[in-house]
């Protein structure tokens, strides 16, 4: 049985989906538009909520497609639906057919620069999640100079019509704790804040990553949006939230600031997207036929979603999905 | 006879009784009142607030737990310069609602 199933997206969700596919005896087919499979997480140094390295789960991800065909530098240009399925033509030339297709296009980060007010791009201390995430794997970044106090700003890019993402990124949270905690880990004698609204912490080990924080780490978690942010004339930064569980305004001088950034949809899929007829919601995620039981299935036939294309999602989350979207695949496939 | 004890009144928020007349009256006009997640936005970034107790988030809270003298005069520090409007991550029009409260 040669059954190609294209899947737009080699991160974890592609990766994951193409893996199991295979093991259900149809051909998956990966195409990625950067230069390695991995996606975002690949990108990453150590996972919430018990500081796994994201080495050992990628490594094992890339074992599992090794015998997969990938495309790597590779866009799908235009598909087109016809009799047997699908069409797509790639921008290396080539064109491949498939009975379905499965897409796992994934997130953008929210460009912290849009939140002017946070000053990133202004201010040289204040840098994003991923570029700490980057530290932490290379411990070298010029901006990380023996920071004696730290602080992380929850929800940059979501929960805020003001930049137009009113959805909450989910796993920002828990990410800033995790991070908070290795800055204790690499500069014991730093004080670390982190600055919230509400602390979710959705998933299992979660609160107890949190309970972590506040005793062996002696984090402080400080209820209150950072709404300001300044140089003083010594090139520290200077940071404006309420106190809200005080009930008063707070000014603290830091030596770095972390913007926790959202997810957004990845949008270099919106033409291929649109021609598949694939709907957005209204925080411009895709839109999947049913939020309990089609979770995977897009409203078109044929087509289907996984991964942070449709939501922000944890990595669990994503490899759930991606799993599942395997088997609605294969029943669909053999149903037809 | 004093035996030296009295009766402390009740610190509680009495919410089976609270008059909720004026936040009422005031969704009317502005249903965004209801939206507010406490972030302090508002508060942190307020011009008046730098020097008074002025902040909106409370205003609002008062007028939900029959306070409404307090709200009314915290109101008064007001300068309806607009910048806590700019920062509400929910996009309430603070600045509005702050002039309808005192009509
Ligand atoms: S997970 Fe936390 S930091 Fe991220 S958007 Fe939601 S509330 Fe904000
Ligand atoms: S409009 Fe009033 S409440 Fe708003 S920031 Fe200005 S002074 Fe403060
Ligand atoms: S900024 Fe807006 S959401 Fe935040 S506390 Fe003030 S009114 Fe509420």
């Amino acid at each position: 049985m040669k059954e190609n199933i294209i899947i737009i997206g080699g991160g974890a969700a592609g990766m994951e989906a193409a893996t199991q596919l295979q093991k259900l005896g149809l051909t998956p087919v990966i195409i990625e538009k950067s230069n390695a499979l991995g996606g975002h997480i690949a990108q990453w140094d150590k996972l919430f909520p018990a500081f796994h390295n994201a080495k050992d789960v990628v490594s094992k991800m890339f074992d599992n497609v090794k015998d997969i065909k990938t495309y790597l530098n590779t866009e799908v240009t235009d598909i087109q639906r016809n009799a047997d399925g699908f069409h797509a033509v790639l921008s290396n030339g080539e064109a491949i057919d498939g009975k379905a297709v499965v897409l796992a296009t994934g997130f953008d980060l929210f460009k912290a620069e849009r939140k002017q007010e946070y000053g990133y791009g202004i201010y040289n201390n204040v840098i994003t999640s991923l570029e700490l995430e980057k530290f932490f794997r290379t411990r070298k970044d010029e901006r990380i100079n023996n920071p004696k106090k730290i602080g992380f700003v929850h929800c940059v890019g979501a929960r805020d019509v003001k930049v137009g993402n009113t959805y909450c990124s989910k796993v920002c949270c828990t990410t800033a704790l995790k991070q908070a905690c290795e800055m204790k880990e690499v500069f014991p004698e730093a004080e670390v804040y982190t600055f919230y609204m509400d602390l979710r912490m959705f998933g299992p080990g979660y609160e107890d990553l949190y309970l972590k924080t506040q005793k062996d780490y002696d984090v402080k978690c400080i209820r209150g949006r950072v709404c300001e942010v300044s140089e003083d004339m010594d090139g520290r930064l200077v940071i404006k939230a309420e106190d809200t569980l005080f009930g008063k305004p707070l000014r603290m001088t830091l030596d770095l600031l972390v913007l926790m950034c959202s997810m957004e949809k990845n949008k270099s899929i919106d033409k291929i997207q649109q021609q598949l007829g694939v709907e957005n919601n209204s925080d411009g995620f895709m839109q999947n036929r049913d939020m309990y039981l089609g979770m995977n299935d897009s409203k078109q036939e044929g087509v289907f979603v996984a991964g942070t294309c449709t939501a922000p999602k944890s990595l669990p989350d994503t490899i759930g999905e991606a799993r599942s979207v395997a088997v609605e695949v294969f029943n669909y496939v053999n149903n037809k | 006879m004093d035996f030296g004890f009295c009766l402390s009144p009740s610190s509680h928020v009495k919410m089976d009784s609270v008059d909720l007349t004026t936040f009422n009256r005031l969704k009317e006009t502005n249903p965004d009142v209801n939206t507010c997640i406490a972030c302090g936005s508002c508060t942190a970034t307020c011009t008046a607030g730098n020097f008074t107790e002025m902040s909106f988030r409370r205003i609002l809270l008062m007028l939900q737990r029959s306070k409404e003298e307090e709200a009314k005069k915290m109101i008064q520090r007001c300068m309806l310069c607009g910048k806590c409007t700019l920062v509400c991550p929910r996009g309430i029009n603070i600045r509005k609602i702050l002039l309808d409260i005192t009509r």
